[in-house]
């Protein structure tokens, strides 16, 4: 059984005794040790900058050809901190029951409260940093409510919080790299983990611009590398988001936790074609004034403002009459697809749903929509040429964010010694259904507050180790290991592109392991993907040479999202039961709600990798509700 | 539509570049323009040959890695817009279409369209920070900071570091994305007090990467995809004056 080392004590003293208790490095021996941080999103980013004011030194890497752009850059609504500046009652528990609640029962108590506990610092770090928060005219900060919950904790810069975090974070790091303690490396990918004696050492990476492989070495190594819901091709992820470094880590021995909890985001812009290469994510605020109908007949060839409003259906308002358009992520995007599916989707390609202001219009007037969502009616036109004051907007859901990850206990630290994972590369605090605005504040709160101080902990024993020696021969086998796949995936040279694969595997998870699953439909799949991997390996074409090459980049990253495929329809296929994103069709109630079972399934899944061809091994971490009576999530 | 591409192909910094003709004949108004370039990749792939090599990643105009010259504008014919953001529906049937890199001495070509922009990094690795190291933050509302002040501070903050400014001035003057990082900081009390250091050692780099000097054309506004404004030069150039005294 896994352990996730959770300390003992209340669960409002846990944080405190542990940070009370923890081994400590004096600050003359933190030159002699070395950390390896991948990924510079807010999660990497923090935590390299956070080392090296501490004296640490450290080498980070991410794709991109800086550290700011990583995909921390994109979120728009905001960030979730319990201040309670609005005298509405916010408090820590209540911050930590809305997550718990939102996750449905789905994860672990102790790091949650501790993501609630260490939100109002995390704010205070922002500001220090100089990242614009709106204010109010008195000077004051602002906030507002989001995503269903009571109380006002949700902090914003304009529609660009990610970007304004991200920036502050990334000028630490810059600040800590002109000061020499962290070494930068941009544009260099993660393609293997290297473990010695059980313990993780180092990274081999490739650096994209010349095709150089090098090996870096450690005495510990964090993977902040974000989520991997661009596994599904079109999402709201960024062209370069993958699943590679977890992937890999995974094969040498960390645990996979949840792989199959995906949120799928209500809101994006659908599909126009097969050209399309993302779905971008429209704020989710527009739901607060936005209708959501189809049309009541099927295959309703009308213009949408031809259609009377008795020929409407408002589904939403109609399920869940107590929510309405504003029921959470994963219930909005499953009542669409239901929509969608039996026939009554919208537009050329029957598969989005209309977003509809012309009742806010006509009771608010137009100023004051286009005060609130002016930029956004921009962008929509900006897209898609039409003009959403006349014409209702069309929307579908859209791969968003991976809940689950690697495994990782109370430290941070994956089920391989010195190896962490952080930010949304793990599976930690959101259980099986992230509410809006706590992913952020996880990344932060993981990379400036926690994993500084529980990465001494484990830095404390490796004090007398010595650098790490590259020449090990866990280095040459890395090395060689990763030579030998690009070789073979360059010499394949069979017929097809890398996104040809990518887009097939996308159908199959979007169809099979998406807003709804099947025991007969996640069988399928896996025998499916299976034979997009043979095909993949047969037919795979790569031109070009070893050096820069976008169609090798992609092309390894299509082969370990091939293997990852798979191990999502497995998660979703041992838990038989509905819970947050997680719904499978047997288990639901007559009106068709989820059906979760905790009888059975109050634990996280946390896969071991058995080997290529193999069924990968499923590992058990209870959870234990000692603070919260986990109770069923009605919208109605 | 039909479109015609003169596309600029380098193998390396090394080796000398030049245009080269494609032709498509199914391109679909709503696609955008980095997918029409996906669809020409698709089709170099099948026929063997080296795809384009282009930057982008978020595609959705805020992480700032796409930009390339288009026609001669940077991002392309629409102000202030990303090249991601550009649909095909802004060309017509039969356009001629010149796709070139943003060139600057300090932006060197890497492959194609790529080209290397490190050089902002070190920019903001001279000084566009503040020294607040994490952990000794106070509480965030014990500094109280005017609504208008907050919002001025994020009109500066907002740039997304693409280059266009550099790509489309005559003298690849670094002066908008740099001033913009010095207004940020200098606006807000938190980095008021670097702000005399900051402005000279990030003019210094500026100066050092090989960016040219500012002789107030005015292009960068225009492509700017964040429409920061030129008056934040002018308030480089004040901070910059306060500082040497
Ligand atoms: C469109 C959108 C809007 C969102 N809006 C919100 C919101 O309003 N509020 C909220 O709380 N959350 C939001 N989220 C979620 C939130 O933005 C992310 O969960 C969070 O930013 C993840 O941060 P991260 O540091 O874990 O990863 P990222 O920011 O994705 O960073 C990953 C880093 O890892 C690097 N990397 C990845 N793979 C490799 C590799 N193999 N080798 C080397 N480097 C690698 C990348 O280069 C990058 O530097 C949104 C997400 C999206 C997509
Ligand atoms: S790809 Fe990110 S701004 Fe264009």
């Amino acid at each position: 059984m896994l352990n996730a080392r959770t300390p003992e004590g209340p669960l409002e003293e846990k944080w405190r005794h542990y940070r009370s208790t923890a081994k400590l490095v004096s600050s003359a021996n933190r030159g002699k040790l070395h950390v390896i941080v991948v990924g510079t999103g807010l999660a990497g980013s923090s935590l390299a900058a956070s080392l090296g004011e501490m004296g640490y030194r450290v080498t980070c890497f991410c794709f991109q050809d800086t550290a700011r752009r990583a995909h921390s850059v994109a979120a728009q609504g905001g960030v979730n901190a319990c201040k309670n500046y609005k005298n509405d009652g916010d408090t820590i528990f209540r911050m930590f029951y809305d997550t718990i609640k939102g996750g449905d029962f789905r994860s672990r108590e102790a790091n949650v409260y501790r993501l609630a506990e260490c939100s109002a610092n995390l704010i205070d770090q922002a500001v220090a940093q100089g990242v614009p928060f709106a204010r109010e005219y008195s000077g004051y900060l602002s906030n507002r409510s989001f995503g269903g919950v009571q109380v006002s904790r949700t902090f914003y810069a304009r529609g660009q919080t990610g970007q304004q975090l991200l920036l502050g974070a990334y000028q630490a790091l810059m600040r800590q790299v002109a000061a020499g303690t962290v070494m930068l490396f941009p544009r260099h990918e993660m393609l293997d983990l290297v473990v010695i004696d059980g313990k993780a050492r180092g990274v081999i990476v490739r650096d994209m611009d010349s095709g150089a492989i090098e090996r870096h070495g450690g005495h510990a190594v964090v993977l902040a590398t974000g989520g991997f819901g661009k596994i599904y091709y079109l999402s709201t992820l960024a062209m370069g988001c993958n699943g590679s470094a977890i992937w890999r880590a995974h094969r040498r021995g960390a645990f996979f936790a949840n792989p199959s909890w995906t949120q799928i985001h209500p809101t994006c812009l659908p599909q126009s074609g097969d050209y399309q290469s993302k779905l971008t994510l429209m704020s989710e605020s527009l739901r607060n004034d936005g209708r959501i109908w189809v049309p009541k007949k099927q295959a309703d060839d009308r213009a949408p403002n031809d259609i009377p409003e008795l020929d409407r259906d408002y589904y939403l308002e109609r399920r869940y009459p107590a929510f309405g358009n504003l029921s959470p992520r994963d219930i909005s995007s499953r009542a669409a697809k239901e929509r969608i599916d039996a026939g009554f989707g919208i537009g050329p390609l029957k598969n989005a749903v209309y977003l509809d202001f012309s009742r806010a219009i006509r009771e608010q007037g137009k100023p004051k929509i286009e005060e609130k969502y002016g930029n956004l009616f921009r962008m929509y036109q900006k897209i898609t040429g039409v003009d959403a004051y006349r014409e209702p907007m069309r929307i579908s859901p859209a791969a968003h964010f991976s809940m689950g990850g690697l495994w990782v206990d109370y430290e941070l630290m994956t089920t391989i010694p010195g190896l962490y994972a952080l930010g949304e590369a793990n599976f930690a605090d959101h259980g099986a259904n992230r509410l809006g605005a706590n992913s952020l504040l996880q990344a932060c709160v993981d990379g400036y507050f926690i994993a500084p101080s529980t990465l001494p902990n484990y830095l404390a024993n490796e004090i007398k180790s010595g650098p790490v020696a590259v020449e090990h021969p866990a280095f040459v086998e890395g090395e060689t290991t990763v030579r030998r796949q690009l070789e073979h995936l360059m010499g394949i040279q069979g017929n097809l592109p890398a996104d040809y694969f990518h887009k097939m595997l996308g159908l199959i998870l979007y169809d099979k392991c998406g807003l709804s699953r099947s025991q007969a439909g996640l069988k399928e799949a896996i025998v499916e993907i299976d034979s997009l991997r043979t095909q993949f390996y047969a037919d795979l074409l790569i031109p070009g040479g070893a050096n820069l090459n976008s169609e090798l980049e992609k092309a390894g990253r299509v082969a370990d999202y091939l293997e990852l495929g798979e191990l999502m329809c497995y998660d979703a296929l041992t838990r038989n039961e509905s819970c947050g994103a997680h719904f499978r069709e047997e288990y639901q109630t007559p009106d068709g709600e989820a059906l979760r079972n905790d009888q059975d399934f109050a634990f996280t899944s946390a896969w071991e990798w058995a080997g290529a061809g193999r069924e990968p091994i499923l590992h058990k971490e209870p959870l234990v509700f000692e603070c919260v009576t986990p109770a069923v999530r009605s919208y109605k | 539509m039909r479109i015609q591409l003169k596309i600029w192909r380098q193998e390396n910094r090394a080796t000398p570049g030049q245009l080269a003709n494609y032709d498509l004949t199914d391109v679909n108004p709503d696609m955008s323009f980095l997918e029409m370039l996906d669809t020409l990749n698709e089709r170099l792939v099948r026929q063997r040959e080296r795809p384009v090599e282009f930057d982008h990643d978020c595609r959705e105009g805020i992480c700032g890695q796409c930009g390339v010259m288009i026609n001669g504008r940077a991002h392309g014919p629409l102000p202030n817009t990303t090249t991601c953001q550009l649909h095909m529906r802004s060309f017509k049937d039969g356009d001629i279409i010149y796709v070139e890199p943003f060139r600057a001495t300090a932006f060197p070509v890497k492959c194609d369209l790529k080209v290397d922009r490190s050089a902002f990094d070190r920019i903001i690795q001279a000084g566009g920070f503040t020294s607040a190291s994490t952990g000794g933050a106070p509480e965030a509302n014990s500094m109280l900071i005017g609504h208008d002040v907050a919002e001025a501070a994020f009109d500066a903050a907002a740039c997304i570091g693409c280059g266009a400014c550099v790509a489309t001035c005559k003298n690849s003057s670094a002066a908008l994305f740099t001033a913009a990082k010095i207004t940020h900081l200098a606006l807000l009390p938190q980095g008021k007090i670097e702000s005399r250091q900051r402005v000279r050692r990030m003019v210094r780099q500026m100066d050092t990467e090989g960016f040219g000097h500012c002789s107030n054309t005015e292009a960068c506004q225009v492509e700017c995809p964040q429409q920061i404004s030129v008056l934040h030069i002018a308030r480089m150039n004040w901070e910059y004056n306060r500082a040497l005294f």
